[in-house]
């Protein structure tokens, strides 16, 4: 698929050790010591460490200097590493510059996600405030308390029911769509929703399913059409064991999008003449549908499938802000928050965190197989 | 094969039926098609302008009507009263203006042969109400709930009843500042490191790099709720909870696998050609990466720089956990959460601020739909 280019060339050119090279290697670890300096101030800056009590610089300051901060120095740290490197002798270069390259990725990373990863692992053998080992105790909780076995349960509908509603309804309207005029508008419309946040989301259906007592004029939609056909208004939201479906269509109505556009781009791979063939030789079009086109963008159906169940496995901000999580509609990660922030139960918070990672294993692995596969890996 | 011949060859004998036959199944099938996916695309707009219509009425109209009474629709409306004798006893038939009339119909509304309404006004006085249908829309439309949930101090209003009432602003407008202030670092450091690194794990060989760019793909994946914890007892160990750098180094922590991905996906298709002759020429790596594939990359860098600037925008959790309660930088998700908590009843507040906190999403999202629509087909997982 791709061939890597090895730049380190055979020969190293004679200049590259010239004599300008030591000067300019000292003008470089200047360079650098002053970048530092000024990257530790920019931080203990942006920190606080300069303000005047009470009187916090005006926000647009703080976020130019952050900007600058951010971007100028990263760029100016990129910038004298490399002098730094390019003035040493060539096998040096060649050796060290990659990592100047992908150092600060790598470092970044392994600080905000790798290190923690096991830090929370750790953790999650520990009690509430970490200072004894109490071995697998979180996890028995885990696997016994109702609540959280409730939430277990909640996550499994949501992650069936919303996954597939999601797949099943981005399939249906790309499959629309591709036969449209309006496609564009269409497939722009209900795309819409995955710009909005789940906070937003949550208080615009929040508004659909609004309940106001039988007497007075229903202001929610829903309410407004049960009423309208003569039923009685409902609360929701809040009424057992169907609120985790009506929290669930919020879900569907913000992420049907995403499997359209990618169900969208697939469909428009599948080669004319295929399809052609197919009605020849007089297959209808529920049979070209099933027989050719399913399986042709099975891959995309997989991706599609696992990205939404993954990131559905998280959710959080809509029933946080739909229910808070009463009426029964805890889910694996408000019940994390819950003991993250309400309890200060890092222990159990941390192994509730580990079941979450546990179940994204299997995506991981598969994801390292097909990189394994891929060339120049 | 068979089948394919005899079909060419019944289309030429019978042409003229069967071209007009297959016309017309041709547009029952287009009526079809845009008749189901005009009503999907009706159900998936109505909640967005429901939301939009009712920011701009006023707080009492939304609470008493729906919203969709702005459109043109019948409306009994009352058009005089009539007093009955006080203490008449309302379980015997009730003469109105010489209609005899139960209580209960009085209850529902009864309707007149001259299509006028008789309904209780005020039970308990006695009261009727004489109503006419009209075709009314209730449009009173005004910008005073944007300005409630903008502004951050105290402003008055008076109800229709002529009561003066003090309330507390809503301060979106310092939160929208806050999450503007978040967003653009959060979405730029990323994409410097990221394409750094994309271009040394696509252009060059070097000792761990299957190792390292087997880490980005592993942590593509891993939950962001595996982090926070560990990060959140780091930062308090540096000083930083709570300000705008915690969000920033965090942001940037949890984008840059999806950001180097990406951009590798991108980096690593890049024509050889262009590459070797520049090395040949003598460019260094620096100037190969700075005047050559950071150009060449544009398409991509704006693919993940809309997706990591919604990413931010709309987060929430991210925010909850390294914001908590300062109120000085709390970002638009955090202040509409709380004001969900707190007032979830005023729904003059919560639609303003709701579509406050969406306006700079939807207009980036329609600007560059685009550029978003390939970063999602670039392969997008998300942890």
């Amino acid at each position: 698929m791709q061939q890597t280019l090895k730049l380190d060339s055979p020969q190293p050119p004679p200049a590259a050790v010239g004599a300008g090279a030591p000067g300019r290697f000292w003008a470089a670890f200047v360079g650098l010591i002053v970048t530092l300096v000024l990257l530790v101030a920019g931080f203990l800056y942006l920190r606080g460490d300069f303000n005047a009590p009470n009187s916090p610089p005006p926000q647009w300051i703080t976020a130019i200097v952050a900007i600058v901060w951010g971007v100028g120095g990263v760029g100016a740290l990129f910038t004298v590493l490399n002098t730094l490197v390019e003035a040493l002798p060539e096998v040096w270069r060649a050796r060290i510059q990659p990592y100047i390259f992908v150092g600060p990725a790598v470092i970044f990373l392994s600080l905000f996600l790798l290190v923690p990863t096991v830090l929370t692992l750790y953790l999650s053998f520990f009690n509430a405030d970490s200072s004894a080992f109490v071995g697998l105790n979180n996890y028995g909780a885990i696997v016994t308390d109702s609540g959280m076995l409730e939430s277990f349960r909640n996550n499994v509908i949501w992650l069936v029911l919303g996954t597939a509603s999601c797949v099943i309804f981005g399939l249906l309207i790309a499959v629309l769509a591709d036969r449209s005029r309006f496609e564009t508008v269409a497939k722009a419309l209900i795309f819409m929703p995955m710009a909005i946040s789940f906070v937003g989301a949550g208080v615009i259906w929040r508004f659909i399913y609004a309940y106001t007592p039988p007497d007075q004029p229903q202001i929610g939609v829903l309410n407004a059409l049960v009423v309208g056909l003569g039923g009685q208004p409902q609360a929701w939201t809040a009424t057992e064991p169907w609120n985790t479906l009506f929290l669930i269509l919020v879900l569907i109505w913000m992420q049907t999008g995403f499997a359209m556009v990618l169900f969208s781009a697939a469909l428009k791979g599948v080669p004319g003449d295929l399809l052609e063939a197919a009605r020849l030789d007089g297959a209808n079009e529920i049979q070209t549908f099933f027989r050719i086109i399913i399986p042709y963008i099975q891959g995309t159906i997989i991706t599609t499938t696992t990205t939404i169940a993954i990131f559905t496995l998280k959710i959080f901000d809509v029933v946080i802000v739909m229910t808070g999580g009463q009426y029964g509609t805890q889910v694996v990660a408000t019940q994390f928050y819950r003991q993250f922030f309400s309890n200060r139960n890092f222990g159990y918070g941390s192994a509730i965190a580990i079941v979450l990672f546990i179940a994204v294993i299997p995506v991981m692995v598969y994801n390292l197989r097909q990189l394994r596969k891929q060339e120049g890996f | 094969m068979a089948l394919a011949n005899t079909k060419v060859a019944t289309g030429v004998v019978a042409t003229q039926p069967r071209v007009s036959s297959d016309r017309r199944r041709r547009i029952t099938s287009a009526i079809l098609v845009n008749g189901i996916l005009a009503v999907i695309c009706f159900i998936w707009t109505v909640p967005t302008i429901g939301l939009l219509v009712s920011s701009f009425r006023t707080r009492e109209n939304i609470a008493t009507s729906g919203w969709w009474t702005v459109l043109p629709h019948q409306e009994w409306a009352s058009v005089s009263q009539m007093q009955l004798q006080a203490g008449l006893d309302l379980t015997q038939p009730i003469v109105v203006n010489g209609t005899t009339l139960t209580d209960d119909q009085l209850r529902a509304g009864f309707k007149l042969p001259n299509g006028q309404l008789l309904k209780w006004a005020n039970r308990r006085a006695r009261l009727v109400d004489v109503e006419e249908s009209h075709v009314t829309a209730n449009t009173n439309f005004n910008l005073d709930n944007y300005q409630s949930v903008l502004i951050g101090q105290q402003y008055q209003y008076t109800t229709t009843d002529g009561v003066a009432h003090t309330d507390q602003g809503q301060n979106l407008g310092g939160a929208f500042v806050s999450t503007l202030t978040i967003a653009i670092p959060a979405t730029v450091i990323p994409i410097l490191f990221a394409a750094f690194a994309a271009y040394a794990f696509a252009w060059t060989r070097f000792k761990g790099r299957v190792i390292m760019f087997a880490l980005v793909v592993a942590l593509l994946v891993v939950p962001l709720q595996m982090a926070l914890i560990p990060i959140l007892r780091g930062y308090t160990f540096l000083h930083i909870n709570g300000t705008y750098l915690a969000l920033w180094l965090a942001h940037t922590g949890f984008g840059l696998p999806l950001a180097t991905y990406l951009l590798y996906n991108y980096i690593s298709q890049l024509p050889r050609e262009v590459l070797e002759s520049a090395f040949i020429d003598g460019a260094s790596q620096f100037t190969i990466f700075t005047r050559l594939i950071l150009p060449l990359s544009v398409p991509a860098l704006a693919s993940f720089a809309i997706f990591q600037f919604l990413w931010v925008w709309n987060d929430y959790l991210v925010a909850l956990i390294f914001l908590g309660g300062s109120p000085g930088t709390q970002v638009l998700t955090m202040r509409l959460a709380d004001i969900v908590g707190s007032r979830g009843q005023d729904w003059h507040l919560l639609t303003a601020g709701a579509f406050v906190s969406m306006l700079l999403p939807l207009t980036v999202f329609f600007a560059l739909q685009r550029f978003f629509v390939r970063g999602l087909l670039a392969g997008s997982v998300k942890g």
